[in-house]
């Protein structure tokens, strides 16, 4: 009865003016060109027409050694990128943030500002600093080692094979290490002064509060953290391409997907550009980042334990 | 900044445009080019020179940024609002405009004549039937030398190889100077100052590069792979940590007077004037025996071709003509030092530094970059696959013959020579 009386609830208009700005802007620069890309792979420029091939640009770039040892090298060599800054970066951030949460700090916010200030540098900045720090002919680095007798250390790393990635991905770390120090600061001082004090009250203290109260309840957002790392790390392309160049040198071994897919996409000297091909490469990228962001959601943050307070 | 930039721009086209109305009885052409460091010299020296020749054609220089210049041009010339005169990038890029028929045929342009075949040929097609570009300027490989370096160590100026690693040698010892500046972290001054600069001697210039496109020879072959084993030879005489030099520090290195001698492009020679503060010579690759036939890559680099879609064909061949003659080339030469003119009379210059580097033409045989024409079309690329490999041989990565391996193999995959 009383559904009768109740009058029937007008269409909620507001609700759709509200989310057309964002859906409209969202699907002109995101999902459009993201269509397009995925569209792009699938067509090849014969006699200066498009026609579509299905996957024989994945045949090609999986299946002819020109194209596919490249491909697999520049995934290496992103992995080992993803790598070093899981291994470094985020420890440090984690590392950083306990140190700059202890209340016994002093000048706390100007290291705080100091460690972050890199993030928000240009990448060209970053990178042609960086040659200069480590050019062999005029570079601070072989005189600082000098001064501490270290000088046999040295080496041209960025021209080196065996360093050159592992170089840039530790100039990398550098100029990021502030993200995860940030994000994980304000974890910890979101941590409610309650549950330190109990834990005082059991005598967890110093070091094993750390360990044992404080680490399990960041964890989520290391979780955070290291997803938009490997996120950031798999579209990474500035900083190799301001330090060695679209060809990534020494012989390839700085070749990210990056730098792979702008050779390939936009050309190089004399090397025409193959929108078709690059595409593909694209295409590859955006799975190889979705399927990480899948394991990340599905199997690792529905095990994450939240706490509530 | 930027749209400050483009409303300057725009305002800029507006005002032109309006000049344009101004002079309705004139034509007027617009030159297309990528070349806004030359915008002076055309203002100032090269179109009042043509002006006052050619009363009622007015030309107007418009270049846009170098790396935005041949997207710009392919828009603008899917649009049909490209200028009449089109600045030509060497080989394969002009090509394609050509046969997209953007660019008229320019075979029987009165002046073209003044021109050799090796100078045509970055705007010929393939079977050099059809030229579309007047060739401007070219670029001479060579190395340049500190003279007051080479008087200190009483060294004379090297001419067959075995000379030339003596000298590097005694610089070598006395240890004030850096034997040679070259380093491999750009990969391309191994390639463009080290391969492509000592490499026609051994493979005999245009004979070498005509059997590579014919398929006759291989860069397996014996005369391709030596100039990487004398490249490799090079390595104990680069500076400490050659391997992450850049090109700037290798300019810097030889400018500051640090070394001794600089693998270089004529192109320097504008830059190396105003920096470095001693005397300077330079001399041409070093042949293996006294009296032996020198060859030089004079590369072919710049050019000037006709919108095939111009409304005012015929004063732009005029121009064109004009651009052809020796009139233009001495202006052109003289005003940057280092370019050269291509044509075939000869033109005078001030500079002795690119007085010294044009006189090899007479001596020497010229060449072009063996990788340009043709040889770089596919994937891998051979040009950019020759820097990372030479960097490599430099660096004592890759063998010579392990190089000139996986070069020879890159470009089987994809050329086939005609038969």
């Amino acid at each position: 009865m009383a559904a009768d009386i109740r009058p029937k609830r007008p269409f909620r208009w507001h609700i759709g003016v509200f989310l057309a700005p964002a859906v409209l802007v969202y699907t002109a620069i995101m999902i459009l060109p993201l269509a397009g890309t995925l569209q792009l792979s699938l067509f090849r420029n014969i006699e200066q027409h498009q026609v579509f091939v299905g996957l024989a640009n994945f045949r090609t770039l999986f299946g002819d050694p020109n194209w596919s040892v490249n491909f697999w090298n520049a995934l290496t060599n992103n992995t080992w990128f993803f790598i070093i800054h899981m291994l470094v970066q985020n420890p440090i951030g984690v590392m950083l943030a306990a140190l700059l949460s202890s209340p016994r700090l002093r000048f706390s916010a100007f290291y705080r500002t100091a460690i972050f200030v890199p993030t928000i540098l240009s990448f060209v900045i970053v990178g042609f600093a960086w040659k200069l720090i480590l050019s062999p002919l005029w570079g601070v680095a072989p005189h600082l080692l000098d001064l501490v007798g270290l000088k046999s250390l040295f080496t041209p790393w960025l021209g080196k094979e065996e360093y050159a990635l592992t170089a840039l991905s530790l100039i990398s770390v550098w100029q990021f290490v502030g993200i995860p120090m940030m994000l994980i600061y304000a974890a910890l001082l979101s941590i409610p002064e309650e549950v330190i004090e109990a834990a005082e009250c059991d005598g967890i203290t110093g070091m094993s509060q750390f360990w044992k109260i404080k680490l399990p309840l960041i964890l989520p957002s290391i979780g955070i953290i290291s997803i938009l790392t490997f996120v950031g790390n798999f579209n990474a392309f500035d900083l190799i391409y301001t330090a060695q160049g679209a060809l990534a040198g020494p012989n390839y071994s700085t070749d990210i997907l990056g730098t792979f897919l702008y050779r390939a996409f936009f050309g190089f000297q004399l090397q025409v550009g193959d929108p078709n091909m690059g595409a593909a490469i694209a295409t590859m990228m955006f799975l190889i980042i979705l399927g990480g962001v899948c394991v990340y959601l599905f199997l690792v943050q529905t095990r994450l334990r939240r706490y509530q307070f | 900044m930027t749209t400050k930039l483009l409303t300057a721009l725009l305002l800029g086209t507006s005002i032109l445009g309006s000049a344009g109305v101004a002079y309705a009885d004139d034509v007027t052409l617009n030159i297309e080019s990528w070349r806004g460091d030359d915008l002076a010299i055309w203002k100032d020296k090269l179109i009042p020179a043509f002006e006052a020749k050619n009363p009622g054609i007015k030309v107007v220089f418009a270049p846009s940024a170098p790396t935005e210049y041949d997207a710009a041009l392919g828009a603008k010339l899917a649009a049909g609002s490209a200028g009449d005169l089109i600045t030509c990038r060497p080989f394969d890029k002009s090509l394609e405009l050509f046969k997209k028929g953007n660019l008229a045929d320019l075979s029987a342009l009165p002046g073209m004549e003044n021109f050799s075949p090796v100078a045509k040929s970055a705007w010929q097609t393939d079977d050099g039937k059809a030229s579309f570009c007047v060739p401007m300027a070219s670029v001479i490989h060579g190395f340049i030398y500190n003279k007051d370096a080479f008087d200190k160590l009483g060294i004379k100026v090297p001419e067959t190889r075995d000379e030339f690693f003596a000298a590097l040698d005694k610089i070598k010892a006395d240890g004030t100077y850096i034997p040679m500046a070259m380093g491999t972290k750009d990969l391309w001054e191994a390639a463009t100052m080290g391969y492509q600069n000592i490499g026609p001697n051994y493979w005999k210039g245009e004979d070498g590069r005509a059997a590579l496109i014919k398929g006759d020879q291989k860069l397996t072959d014996k005369d391709w792979v030596a100039p990487y084993e004398e490249l490799a030879k090079w390595k104990p005489y680069l500076g400490d940590g050659f391997e992450a030099q850049t090109y700037p520090d290798s300019q810097n290195l030889f400018t500051l007077g640090r070394a001794a001698i600089y693998p270089a492009g004529s192109w320097e020679i504008g830059l190396f004037n105003t920096q470095a503060q001693f005397k300077m010579g330079a001399f041409p690759p070093p042949v293996e025996k006294a009296g032996d036939t020198c060859y030089i890559s004079d590369h072919t680099d710049i050019g000037m071709g006709l919108n095939a879609a111009s409304k005012n064909a015929d004063a732009a061949k005029t121009f064109l003509s004009w651009v052809a003659s020796p009139d233009f080339a001495t202006i052109y030469a003289n005003a940057l030092p280092g370019f050269f003119s291509l044509n075939s009379a000869p033109v005078k210059m001030e500079d002795p530094l690119a007085q010294e580097f044009v006189s090899w033409r007479g001596k020497c045989k010229s060449t072009i970059r063996s990788t340009y024409q043709i040889l770089s079309r596919g994937t891998p690329n051979l040009e950019n696959e020759t820097w990372v490999e030479s960097a490599n041989v430099i660096n004592g990565t890759d063998t010579p013959e392990a190089a000139a391996k996986k070069l020879q193999t890159g470009l089987d995959s994809w050329y086939k020579p005609a038969k």
